[in-house]
């Protein structure tokens, strides 16, 4: 990843911030989530916000952006105290949010996207000539051209990001807050879009960057400020912190070991042997195998085919090819037949395909593995409680009542959520799609310790994921998919980001390596 | 995660029912209709006879009956347009199977003609299943077809007219269908509460249950957990049919004949019936004795336009529609405050 800003002097530190927070409390009901939080935004500079789930960072980031109202302290745009009444307040004083999900209607334009609710017009009809016009200025300027009239239904997710972006900033602005704007995004569109907030923050702008990753917080930011259980805890030159440091802040303890140390394979017989496994439009002719207690690793850029090809072997979508378990080969046409034969497959969508995100969580928890809580026609219900108490302990769920809903738990408590609704079925082979997106850092730590106890405990694991990093430190092998194929495999000292993305965009290794 | 430290104690359980906990949105058909009752009462005190309330239990059967199908196809995130029309056809084949069987025995003749109703239920079940999963469409469209067939099946059969029983005996040997009583409780009522309590049993306490609201709730969540989606929602269209069915076998005895205009707009009533009963119409939730409630009072709000001499009674389809909107106000107004 390019280092976008450190040879950037990080705004003036002398101005008068142009956003400032001093003394900033929030509370719902009796739980307070942020304390005296103080903050200041410099004309200019990149101020990443990092934090664990719950930290409170989008609590701060709501409040800056008027969604919602301080319990206590102020905010101050050039000095001047000010009270929003609301998000739309915020922008018209020039704080606009780009938020985190897509929030834009499929089937307009992007043009249309862009100047929906502000539509340009010509006495009584639409001036569409303008805002194609201005709509593909605006995306130029952002660094990609993308037509004005086409569809976004058409388009890829990390251009549907850059209409966003582009439609934030058609008002005019002098502060952008990014809410983890990476969060579903490849390395080389995260890159792209870094590029773009380089050019907005050389405009003057001030850019509040939200995010996870701690390797693009490093890259892109000049200041950051780490929050832990709602409180300030630091505010750093960028310069002079490494992810590391970063992790050690916002856990509050040493992180030198985010991955559990691997175990050794016995190369026994293969438990899946998959050949010439072909999904009809996203991954041809895949042929693997693997091993009791391994950890497989599948990498590749978004739109590789990776979801699909797993999707297509435990028959959830069209798919045909060899499937061998335990040497017997087989077919699935649905989970259930999958489920049956020991293979659980945890969806990278876990809040559209994982969890009922309206339904409590012992439903959640049982849904899958129901049959094993019935006695004759009914539903043992203390069993499903039961159940549900054995998995707060055994996956660290963290709730504060075990009668919420799925969807009002965070984002790592609902992937331990989903482990536990497997888990019951007691597979032999578990696939995890996208185990820790979206999630923090000491969870993150939580479920690398469990996939590697899976691992030991004699089960296979596949992990498919687009972070290099966590591949290379949980996985005994990675194999690489580019454009619906397996491109190779990498594994034991060959593991490294440079060798992956070889594979993974077909550069050559001199270009890869420069890109690292 | 086995190796974190003492997890936080949790209570060995299940966590007690609050006050807080109780969901308002469960609550408020049961309240609504205790004070359309007390508005009735106020309106002509006639309304509290049990004479007169037994008669709204009785006549409020159909749709109640059809309204729990109707709760299980809506809970999966279907829905059943057709149920009007399927009952006209049901009703109009059983009595056309009266006038014409060689069954010489009443009693027998009536079983087989029930059988064969509920058969033909069934069947009609099936066929609105099939469209909506083997033929992947919306059920809108599916039951809003089968809604013009079915009816028209029925004109066809009647020959533009009505069919009636034409055995004075056999009506007579019916006729106990919906106007007798068991230890003084008409027999709707008991028809009723059996379907209540075998819907609610199926709908809460089954591993089928769970998997109707799981697909109304995310289809594809339910899907990657190993339900076969498919075959649920053709299950909740099959009891959508048996449930017009046995309403159709109480139904026939009280008028002892099919036209074209026999269930005429029991479709809206259904569904008016399980959203005021609390059903989410999106799928999800589902509440069977919510939707016995919200049949009740539509029921009890004609009832009461009948009694008072303030509204025509003309309007009860206006006031119905009415209280379908406001129920939705309200629900949606309870859902914010939780």
């Amino acid at each position: 990843m390019p280092q976008h800003g450190n040879n950037h002097v990080g705004g003036d530190s002398q101005a008068v911030p142009v956003l400032a927070a001093a003394g900033l409390s929030k509370s719902f009901g009796s739980i307070e989530v942020l304390s005296g939080i103080a903050l200041d935004l410099r004309a200019g500079e990149v101020h990443a916000i990092i934090g664990e789930n719950g930290a409170g960072k989008s609590t701060l980031m709501k409040i800056l952006a008027g969604h919602l109202q301080p319990s206590q302290g102020t905010l101050s745009i050039d000095g001047h105290e000010v009270k929003f009444t609301g998000p739309v307040d915020a922008e018209q004083r020039g704080i606009v949010l780009v938020h985190q999900e897509i929030l834009l209607a499929p089937h307009l334009t992007v043009a249309q996207n862009i100047f929906l609710g502000r539509e340009i017009r010509r006495g009584l009809t639409l001036d569409d000539r303008t805002m194609n016009r201005r709509a593909a200025e605006a995306v130029h300027e952002l660094g990609a051209d993308v037509e004005p009239t086409r569809v976004v239904e058409r388009l890829s997710i990390a251009l549907r990001q850059l209409v966003q972006i582009a439609r934030a900033l058609a008002v005019p602005h002098r502060v952008v807050i990014f809410d983890e704007p990476t969060a579903s995004l490849t390395p080389v569109e995260t890159d792209a879009l870094l590029k773009v907030i380089d050019t907005i923050r050389a405009k003057g702008i001030a850019v509040l960057y939200i995010s996870h990753r701690l390797n693009e917080v490093k890259a892109i930011a000049d200041r950051v400020t780490v929050l832990r259980d709602g409180k300030w805890i630091a505010t750093r030159e960028a310069a002079a912190l490494e992810p590391i440091d970063m992790a050690r802040l916002m856990v509050g303890r040493d992180m030198a070991n985010l991955y559990p140390p691997k175990s050794q394979v016995t190369q026994a017989k293969p438990v899946l042997e998959i050949e010439g496994f072909t999904v009809p439009g996203h991954a041809a002719n895949a042929r693997f195998s693997l091993h009791a207690g391994e950890i497989l690793g599948f990498a590749g850029l978004i739109g590789a085919g990776r979801t699909e090809l797993f999707e297509g072997l435990l028959g959830l979508r069209p798919g045909s090819g060899t499937v061998r378990v335990g040497g017997a080969a087989t077919a699935f046409h649905n989970a259930r037949q999958a489920m049956e034969a020991g293979i659980v497959y945890l969806s990278e969508d876990r809040k559209g395909k994982g969890l009922l995100l309206a339904q409590d969580l012992r439903t959640n928890l049982t849904l899958a593995a129901l049959d094993r809580f019935t006695s004759g026609l009914l539903i043992d219900k203390a069993k499903e409680w039961e159940a549900l108490n054995r998995a707060f302990g055994q996956f660290d769920i963290r709730a504060r009542s075990k009668s919420l809903l799925a969807g009002q738990l965070s984002g790592g408590n609902q992937q331990k959520l989903l482990l536990a609704k497997m888990m019951l079925l007691e597979p032999k082979i578990v696939i995890i799609d996208e185990p820790t997106r979206g999630i923090d850092i000491g969870t993150k730590e939580q479920i690398y310790r469990f996939i590697a106890s899976l691992a030991a405990s004699g089960k296979a694991v596949i992990v498919i994921s687009s972070e290099m990093q966590e591949l290379i430190g949980v996985c005994h092998r990675i194999l690489v998919m580019r454009n619906g194929e397996i491109a190779g495999e990498v594994s034991g000292s060959a593991m490294t980001e440079a060798e992956i993305v070889v594979h993974a965009t077909g550069v050559s290794r001199e270009v890869a390596n420069a890109q690292i | 995660m086995s190796e974190t430290p003492a997890p936080p104690k949790m209570a060995n359980t299940k966590p007690a029912r609050r006050w807080q906990d109780l969901d308002l949105r469960a609550l408020a058909p049961f309240v609504a209709l205790a004070v359309l009752m007390a508005v009735g009462y106020l309106v002509n005190s006639r309304f509290i006879d049990l004479d007169n309330l037994s008669n709204v239990l009785a006549r409020s059967a159909f749709i109640a009956t059809i309204a729990v199908g109707a709760t299980f196809v809506i809970t999966a995130g279907g829905l059943d347009l057709s149920v009007g029309s399927m009952a006209a056809l049901i009703a109009g084949t059983m009595i056309l199977f009266f006038n014409g069987a060689y069954i010489t025995d009443g009693y027998g003749l009536l079983a087989t003609g029930m059988v064969l109703a509920v058969g033909l239920g069934v069947l009609c079940g099936v066929a609105n299943g099939l469209g909506v999963t083997a033929g992947r469409l919306e059920p809108f469209i599916v039951t809003l077809g089968t809604m013009a067939i079915y009816r028209s099946l029925l004109i066809w059969l009647a020959d533009g007219g009505s069919i009636a029983m034409k055995s004075l005996a056999l009506r007579g040997e019916y006729r106990p269908v919906y106007f007798g009583t068991i230890f003084g409780v008409p027999f709707p009522v008991i028809v009723i509460i059996a379907v209540a309590l075998i819907g609610a049993f199926l709908l809460y306490r089954t591993t089928f249950g769970r998997h109707v609201m799981a697909v109304g709730s995310n289809e594809d969540v339910a899907r990657y957990s190993g339900i076969s989606v498919g075959r649920v929602r053709m299950l909740t269209y099959v009891i959508q049919g048996v449930c017009v069915a046995i309403a159709v076998l109480v139904y026939v005895p009280r008028l002892g004949s099919a036209t074209s205009t026999t269930g005429l707009g029991w479709e809206l009533q259904a569904i008016t019936a399980v959203v005021v009963g609390g059903t989410a119409l999106r799928g999800g939730v589902g509440r069977i004795w919510g939707t016995i409630c919200g049949a009740l009072i539509l029921e009890v709000i004609g009832n009461i336009m009948v009694l008072s001499n303030f509204i025509s009674e003309n309007l009860v389809g206006a006031v119905q529609g009415a209280i379908i909107i406001i129920a939705m106000l309200v629900q949606r107004s309870l859902a914010r405050r939780t």
